[in-house]
Formats: structure tokens, C-alpha cells, sequence
């Protein structure tokens, strides 16, 4: 266990590496100088050299290439160009509404999802069964920036439940976090009720009805435990596009996250503040999935790593 | 389906159209094939015609992007203009018929959707299809790199690369293309894989055939079926990255008016004029439905042992 540990968390810094090196590299591609951006039209000669001086833009790409490696290691990405504070720190000050957003989906997404696949899988072919595939199909297909208009317009403007955009209370929080979740439910839900359906279909499970034990225990005890595995992957995968589902919802809702920072410095083509929400929102994506390969080793004894 | 072995006497209550060696399993089996064609060619019937109004559509109705009238904004659905005309879905903040933009937005999530998947999936299997048979460093190295990209939530990746070059519509199928490319090389090697050592791969190479042919005659042919279901996922997938995309402003420019963009334009009338932004979105999940749909039926239809219970 403890040397898959070392490797697991090699790769994963493996990982965070090429993450910084595809967003250089794609910021590097941007066609034109940045220098010249930043300075805008009114700029003389002089004053773009001093910012590609600066900024070492004058220096050769792998000068740079290693340069910056070294500053985001250090976290130090440079000021932002329109908040005129550190991009780590103007980012910094976003990830607790974000990850506040992110986890009530979560929450909200696995609390629906798994009382709504089992109670389909117990009841195969029966009307709730097929209406709740149906509901989980839609939850995927609905595109989640126009499920929260229709959200706002319902339940802001219509009903006035619920204020329609910006950051607050816990009334702020229902209508972006219901969005977010949705999209979850409609994964996760036909993945437990597929995967119990699966576990069902095994011997042992047979054995247990054979000796005697009922349903409701054969299906706590024998068939759930089982079952947590591909669920555990799935939830920790669909952070990634719960993560990016909160760059739009986010935007749809005015949520002051890291994802509407990032919208807003798209817009300003304050670049600093991109690579820094980028590499922020990947990072934190790629830790949760080290967590869930890490938690299978408890989830399931028969996996023990060398 | 003919026979070849052992031909079977008919027996009575044969269905007439089987042939005279035919058994009634066999006729059996044969009806129930058909069956499942003509149900999973019902299940086509959504996207058909979706592509049918996408390209149609715009014809029917043009999509004028400069005149703007600005007495006939925000008309609701089905308000008669100053022409005598009826905007059927109403019109929007310039005094355009949303007819016309739904059409025209059909006619770019086609474009986008089977331009991106056509693109990707040429990628994908120049790299999939070369580093399962050939294994070794190119192998880890595409891999590796596939790895690394994965570790990107794929809408932020979009997000990037559409932010650095620029609003249009080829720019939004280059964004997409890059950032799906993984899926298809995937697949492209694991089909590759196992493919490699069978007989008739082996015979290819025992007759001298070079390693350019037996990679394009006898393996691409059989990464057909399961890339044609991943094909079908990506299609919707990509369809609803587009208008993401545009529905940020990082997709097709203003005039262009993806079904996304609509959308987010009409976020501004919302107390006013609820249908700019409902009606788009409502053809949007009508579209990635019909597509997951399909996609379900085709991968049961392709795959009957794993179909989903």
C-alpha cells in the first residue's frame, strides 16, 4: 500500500505537470504579442518592450518554459492585469464559493441518485422504473446552462422563491446547486441501477437468499458494498464535469466562483488570471480522482496494491 | 442467411417466405434480426430528421444576419408582423424571426457535430490504430500523452483553447476536434489490440503484405463497429460542447446564431421575452436526446450479449 501511495502520488504530480505545460503552451499559441495586448492601442514601442522585458517575453521559449515551472511551483503566476492584486491570490479568494457550490451538488447528486437507482432496480420494468430512466436520460441530455435559465425563470421570476443571481445566502445557493446536480443524477442514477441489476445477477447473492436472509438485507449487506466501486470512479470522474459545469453555471447564475472569474478574465484577456483558474480547477480534479484511487483499497478487500 | 450444411427437410409451419432449407429456429432468428433493424431504424427517425430541417430549414426559411427591424422586437410567438407575416416562435431583442435563427442553428450544430466527430475520429485513429500495433515507445509515449489530456475536465481544455483563437466557426470545430481526439484513439487501440495476433492478420503478414496495408485493409475495417457507437456519444457530446461554447461567447461569433448563443442572448429578456432563450434550448435537448437514444439502441443492436437490462 505504501509504495503504490508513492506512485500514485508520482503520477498524479506527473499529471499536474503536463496540466502546467498544455496551458503554457496554449497561452504561448495565443496569435499575436500579449505584450502588445496589454498594452492596448495606446502603447508606445518602449512600453511594450519594458512589458516583454518584464514578464520575460524577450527571453527564448525553453528560457521561459523553465522560468515558469519554477514561479508555479511557487504558486507565483504573476499579478493580474485588471484586479492589480497576485492571480494566485485573486484566485484563491474564489475556490471556497466554488468548492461550497461543487460539494452541495455532489451531496445533492449522490443523496438523489442512489435511493432513486436501487429503488429502480428493485422494481425492474415497473412504470417508476422506466420513468425514472427516462428522467435520468433527460438529466443528460438537458443542456445545464439552459436548465438554470428555465430555473430562473421559473423559480426566480415566476414563483420568486428563489433570487435569481449572485452570492449569498442559502436561498442563493439552491437554484445553482439543483442545476449542477441534475446533471449528476442523470448519470449516476442508471449507473447504481445498472450496477445493482449486475451484482444481483451473481451467485453469492443467490446463496444469500438460499440461507434464508431478506431482500432488504441480501441488498444492504451483500449487493451495495459491491457495487461501490465503478459508482466511487464514476462520482470522482464526474467532478471533472461538475467542475466545468460550475464555469457555466456559475456565469448563468452570477456565483462569484472561480468559474465566473475565469469567464470574466477570458473577456479581459487578463491571461494570468485563466492559467491560474485553469490550473486551479485541473488540480483540484485531479487530487479528488487520487483520493478515489486511493479509497478503493478500503472499499473493497480484495484489492490490496503491492 | 443461407445454409450450407445439412440441409433440413421444411416442416410444417414454416413461415412461407424461408427457404426450403431453412429450419424454423433458423427463420426464427432471421425474423427477430430483422425485427431489431427495423426498430433500431425507428429510433433513427429523430436525427433524420433533424439532419433533413438542418439542411432544409435554412432554405426554406433564410436567415437574414444584418437587417434588423427594430418596430417588430421581442413579438411573442405567433404575433403577426408589419408584413402580414406570422414569427411562429415570436421574435427576439433586434426584431429577428426565431424561425429562421432555430433553422440556421440546426444547420451549425449539424456542421459543428459531424465535422468535429469526422475530424476527431481521423485523429484519433491516425494515433490509436499505429500505437496498438506497434506498441512500445510510440505506444506509451501517445498514451501517456492521452492520459495527460484526460486530465482535463474537456469543456475547460474547450474553454482554453477556444479563449486563445478566437470566435468562429471553424475555430469552434478545431477547439472541439482537439480536446475529443482521446476517446477515438482509445478505442481505435484497444480494437488494434485485439485484432493484432489473430489468424487473419498473421496470414496478411505471412503472405508479405507491408505493414501500411495490413494496418488499412485488415484492421481499420474492424475498428468500424465500435467506433461508430463511440462516434454516436461524441456527436452529442460535441453538439452540446458547441453550444456551451457560444452560449460563453467563446464559440461562434454573433453572426452566427447557434442555438448556444440564442440562448444567451436571450438571458437579458427573460421578464420580458421567455421564449429567446426557452425555444433553442428546448431543439437543443430534443437533439442531444434523439442522439443518446439512438446511441443506446445502436450499441444493444451491435453489441446484443452486454445490452442494458
Amino acid at each position: 500500500m505504501g509504495s503504490y501511495l508513492v506512485k500514485r502520488l508520482a503520477y498524479s504530480l506527473f499529471v499536474i505537470w503536463g496540466a502546467v505545460t498544455i496551458v503554457f503552451v496554449v497561452v504561448r499559441m495565443i496569435p499575436g504579442d500579449p505584450a502588445q495586448l496589454m498594452v492596448g492601442a495606446e502603447g508606445t514601442r518602449a512600453d511594450v518592450e519594458a512589458l516583454r522585458h518584464r514578464f520575460g517575453l524577450d527571453q527564448p521559449l525553453p528560457v521561459q518554459y523553465v522560468r515558469y515551472l519554477g514561479q508555479a511551483a511557487q504558486l507565483k503566476f504573476g499579478d493580474s492585469l485588471r484586479l492589480e492584486v497576485p492571480a494566485a491570490e485573486a484566485v484563491s479568494q474564489r475556490l471556497p464559493a466554488t468548492a461550497l457550490l461543487a460539494a452541495t451538488a455532489m451531496v445533492f447528486g449522490v443523496g438523489i441518485s442512489l435511493p432513486l437507482g436501487i429503488f429502480a432496480a428493485m422494481h425492474r420494468q415497473s412504470i417508476l422504473d422506466r420513468a425514472v430512466s427516462v428522467v435520468s436520460l433527460l438529466g443528460q441530455s438537458v443542456p445545464n446552462f439552459w436548465l438554470g435559465i428555465m430555473f430562473i425563470l421559473i423559480f426566480a421570476r415566476g414563483l420568486r422563491w428563489f433570487p435569481s443571481a449572485g452570492t449569498g445566502g442559502v436561498d442563493h445557493l439552491v437554484l445553482p446547486a439543483a442545476t449542477l446536480a441534475l446533471l449528476l443524477v442523470g448519470v449516476l442514477t442508471r449507473l447504481v441501477r445498472s450496477g445493482l441489476l449486475d451484482v444481483l445477477d451473481e451467485e453469492y447473492i443467490r446463496s444469500a437468499y438460499a440461507k434464508g436472509l431478506t431482500l432488504r438485507r441480501v441488498i444492504n449487506r451483500h449487493a451495495l458494498p459491491n457495487m461501490l466501486i465503478p459508482v466511487v470512479t464514476v462520482v470522482g470522474l464526474q467532478l471533472g464535469s461538475l467542475l466545468a459545469g460550475a464555469v457555466i453555471i456559475e456565469t448563468v447564475f452570477g456565483w462569484a466562483g472561480v468559474g465566473r472569474l475565469l469567464v470574466d478574465a477570458i473577456s479581459n484577456r487578463d491571461y494570468p488570471i485563466v492559467q491560474v483558474a485553469i490550473l486551479f480547477i485541473t488540480t483540484g480534479f485531479i487530487l479528488v480522482n487520487l483520493l478515489v484511487d486511493l479509497s478503493y483499497a478500503y472499499l473493497d478487500p480484495r484489492i490490496r496494491y503491492r | 442467411m443461407t445454409v450450407s450444411s445439412s440441409p433440413a427437410p421444411a416442416r410444417p409451419g414454416v413461415p412461407p417466405e424461408a427457404s426450403p432449407r431453412e429450419t424454423a429456429s433458423q427463420a426464427a432468428v432471421r425474423l427477430r434480426q430483422r425485427r431489431r433493424a427495423w426498430r433500431l431504424a425507428a429510433w433513427a427517425v429523430p436525427i433524420v430528421a433533424f439532419v433533413v430541417v438542418a439542411i432544409v430549414g435554412p432554405i426554406v426559411v433564410p436567415y437574414d444576419p444584418v437587417t434588423v427591424r427594430l418596430g417588430e422586437r421581442l413579438e411573442p410567438p405567433g404575433a403577426v408582423l408589419a408584413d402580414g407575416t406570422r414569427a411562429w416562435l415570436g421574435t427576439d431583442q433586434v426584431g429577428k424571426d426565431l424561425v429562421a435563427q432555430v433553422l440556421q442553428g440546426a444547420r451549425i450544430s449539424l456542421l459543428v457535430g459531424v465535422a468535429t466527430v469526422l475530424a476527431a475520429g481521423v485523429i484519433g485513429m491516425a494515433a490509436g490504430v499505429p500505437a496498438g500495433y506497434f506498441g512500445g515507445a510510440l505506444d506509451t509515449f501517445l498514451m501517456r500523452f492521452a492520459d495527460l489530456q484526460l486530465a482535463f475536465p474537456s469543456l475547460l481544455l474547450a474553454i482554453l483553447i477556444a479563449a486563445v483563437l478566437g470566435r468562429s466557426v471553424t475555430n469552434v470545430i478545431i477547439t472541439l476536434s482537439v480536446t475529443r481526439w482521446v476517446t477515438f484513439a482509445r478505442v481505435g487501440r484497444a480494437t488494434t489490440l485485439a485484432t493484432r495476433e489473430r489468424e487473419f492478420v498473421m496470414a496478411a503478414r505471412a503472405t508479405g503484405a507491408s505493414t501500411t496495408r495490413i494496418m488499412g485493409r485488415h484492421i481499420v475495417p474492424l475498428t468500424v463497429t465500435p467506433l461508430i457507437v463511440v462516434a454516436t456519444v461524441e456527436l452529442g457530446l460535441v453538439i452540446l460542447a458547441e453550444a456551451s461554447l457560444s452560449f460563453l461567447g467563446l464559440g461562434t461569433p454573433p453572426d452566427h446564431p447557434s442555438w448556444g448563443l440564442i440562448v444567451a442572448n436571450g438571458r437579458n429578456y427573460l421578464s420580458t421575452a421567455w421564449w429567446i432563450s426557452t425555444i433553442p434550448g428546448i431543439a437543443l435537448s430534443l437533439v442531444i436526446l434523439s442522439v443518446g437514444l439512438f446511441g443506446d439502441q445502436l450499441n444493444d443492436f451491435l453489441n446484443p450479449k452486454t445490452a442494458s437490462k
